[in-house]
């Protein structure tokens, strides 16, 4: 009997395997080979037009001794960090709101709502923020037409401070999800029994809610970071040379310069330096994540 | 009770900052000026048909056309083996290989789009549509198995069961009844990962080489700013369409759970 079961559960094991091993194969060759190829022309030598198999540090050194790649690489490390700020801390009520006091049967409907913005024309949202922060911008015409402004506004277009806010709105989605599935799972009694207890509405939401919710805010925090420091069309469109970010250097060496190794080594460090702030970031947040399968 | 309207005037607030762009759109679209700025010009239909005999867009759209749909039809087929896999079977490595698959969901995309030229210009491969299609594929896979996790998940397990007691095997069970209970989720995941494909820029940009694809086109086209109200017009038309696309997914989405007696949870992700 138990060596059956035993060879079942081998053979449920073939199965699993034998059914993933299409995309987990797709992956393999498309995702980890070409990581660990981009890994490895880090490494090399960059010979015009060819790479040369020669080991090498140098791309690592002349990308961290170049101040202008060292510069770019701190500011989309900034940016990404406020954007995730921004982004998190303005999405948290909007999760709350769909999650806590919209009827069960329209909080699809909300969702969707938020969801549909996220998947039309990237590249047109972001011009049109252009269109909004400009110099004869909706906003500039908006704040000088009711007289809160004398002349437009110069500090919000092709520069930092517009790359932030088109990231900021262009991520919003994806942080309100994570949020929202955490908050769903809290289990309601929790809230009641808090109250039971004593606690003002605002102890609960600090003493329950939150720490409750910490899993979808960690998750949140990761999926929108990780991704927007290497946006490349946002500090293109609307950045200016102030703004540049380091997907536009990863650009440059790549297909402006041809030069495979040195846009390796940038790519390489700055996925180094993302993942390394991520594991930090779990690390201090692993109280919440303990135990909550 | 007060509190819960500031919540509800919030998050109306929050809904108009998201829309704030796509809102400006039409209204520039239909603008008859060439500068996208206020004060309006005065109301004209030209910039549409304008885009009507230009040859160069014809040509990016039918790529990215091909692009899409070749995307989607992939990365859904990929998504159901994964997704079945996933919350069917236990096997070991479960965890790492479903997280290998997940990972461009995070990834940023020029990472995906840098080391994926590499392994191209290496082999010698010739950058064209096909190019982008992989690379579309990798990026799609993990949204399509998201949405169908949730379809594969809520089916009940005794159905199956069922059927192989009846005399059915592996393959014709699942033809014959896993297959019509998860296919809304197929529709669903095939219409979001033509939206996405349709959408994307980055991977496009890169792996094209000289086939223009609609996003490629519509970033050259930036650069002139005569040319940017018509890119106006084609936005219109392509939020329009992909908000169409969207809600019929939805659509589809919430009838697969409905169907195979599942409890809704909310939204693609």
């Amino acid at each position: 009997m138990a060596n059956r079961l035993h060879r079942l559960g081998r053979s449920e094991a073939a199965n699993g395997l034998v059914l993933v091993s299409p995309p987990a194969i797709f992956a393999v060759l498309l995702l980890a080979a070409p990581l660990g190829l981009l890994f490895l022309y880090s490494f090399l030598t960059d010979g015009y037009l060819t790479i040369l198999w020669e080991f090498t540090f140098q791309n690592y050194r002349d990308a961290w001794s170049d101040p202008l790649v060292r510069t770019v690489m701190l500011r989309s490390l900034g940016v990404s960090m406020m954007v995730t700020a921004i982004t998190v801390l303005l999405a948290f009520p909007v999760a709350y709101f769909v999650s806590f006091h919209v009827r069960p049967d329209r909080k699809s409907l909300w969702l969707f709502l938020i969801t549909i913005p996220f998947w039309t024309s990237y590249l047109i949202r972001v011009f049109l923020w252009k269109v909004i922060l400009g110099y004869n911008g909706v906003l500039n015409s908006g704040l000088l037409g009711l007289g809160l402004i004398d002349e437009p506004l110069t500090f919000i277009l092709y520069n930092v401070n517009a790359v932030v806010i088109t990231l900021a709105h262009a991520y919003a989605p994806f942080a309100i999800l994570p949020i929202f599935v955490a908050l769903e799972k809290i289990d309601r009694s929790l809230l009641e029994a808090g109250r039971d207890l004593g606690e003002s509405d605002l102890m609960t939401f600090w003493r329950v809610t939150l720490p409750l919710s910490m899993s979808g805010v960690v998750a949140a925090v990761l999926i929108v970071f990780i991704p927007t420091i290497g946006d490349y069309v946002t500090p293109q469109l609307v950045g200016g040379p102030e703004g540049r970010m380091v997907a536009n250097i990863i650009h440059l060496q790549y297909l402006r310069l041809d030069n495979y190794p040195a846009g390796s080594a940038i790519a390489v460090s700055a996925m180094v330096m993302v993942t390394a702030i991520s594991l930090l970031f779990l690390f201090l947040n692993r109280r919440f994540l303990r135990g909550r399968k | 009770m007060t509190a819960a309207r500031w919540f509800k005037m919030y998050a109306l607030g929050y809904l108009v900052f998201l829309y704030a762009p796509i809102l400006l759109l039409p209204i520039f679209a239909f603008n008859d000026g060439t500068i996208i700025a206020f004060p309006l010009q005065g109301f004209t239909t030209k910039w549409f048909s304008q885009m009507f005999g230009n040859a160069t867009l014809a040509l990016a759209v039918k790529n990215s056309l091909i692009i899409a749909v070749s995307s989607a039809v992939l990365a859904t087929c990929l998504g159901v083996f994964a997704a079945r896999a996933a919350t069917r079977y236990t096997f070991p490595g479960k965890g790492g290989i479903i997280g290998l698959i997940m990972l461009p969901l995070v990834l940023p995309e020029i990472i995906v789009a840098v080391s994926l030229l590499g392994v191209l210009l290496g082999l010698g491969v010739s950058l064209g549509i096909w190019t982008v299609i992989l690379g579309h594929v990798l990026i799609c896979t993990p949204y399509a198995i998201a949405i169908l996790n949730s379809a594969f998940q809520s089916l009940d397990r005794s159905l199956e069961e069922a059927a192989y007691d009846l005399g059915e095997s592996r393959l014709s069970t699942f033809r014959l009844i896993i297959l019509p209970l998860v296919a809304p989720g197929i529709v669903s995941s095939l219409l979001i990962s033509f939206t996405i494909s349709l959408d994307e820029f980055i991977i496009a940009f890169f792996l094209a080489g000289t086939e223009p694809t609609l996003p490629v086109y519509i970033f050259s086209q930036f650069r002139f700013p005569q040319a940017v109200p018509a890119i106006m017009a084609l936005g219109t038309i392509l939020v329009l369409l992909s908000i169409m696309l969207l809600a019929i997914a939805e659509y589809f989405r919430r009838r697969g759970i409905a169907k195979s007696g599942g409890k809704d949870t909310g939204g693609f992700l």
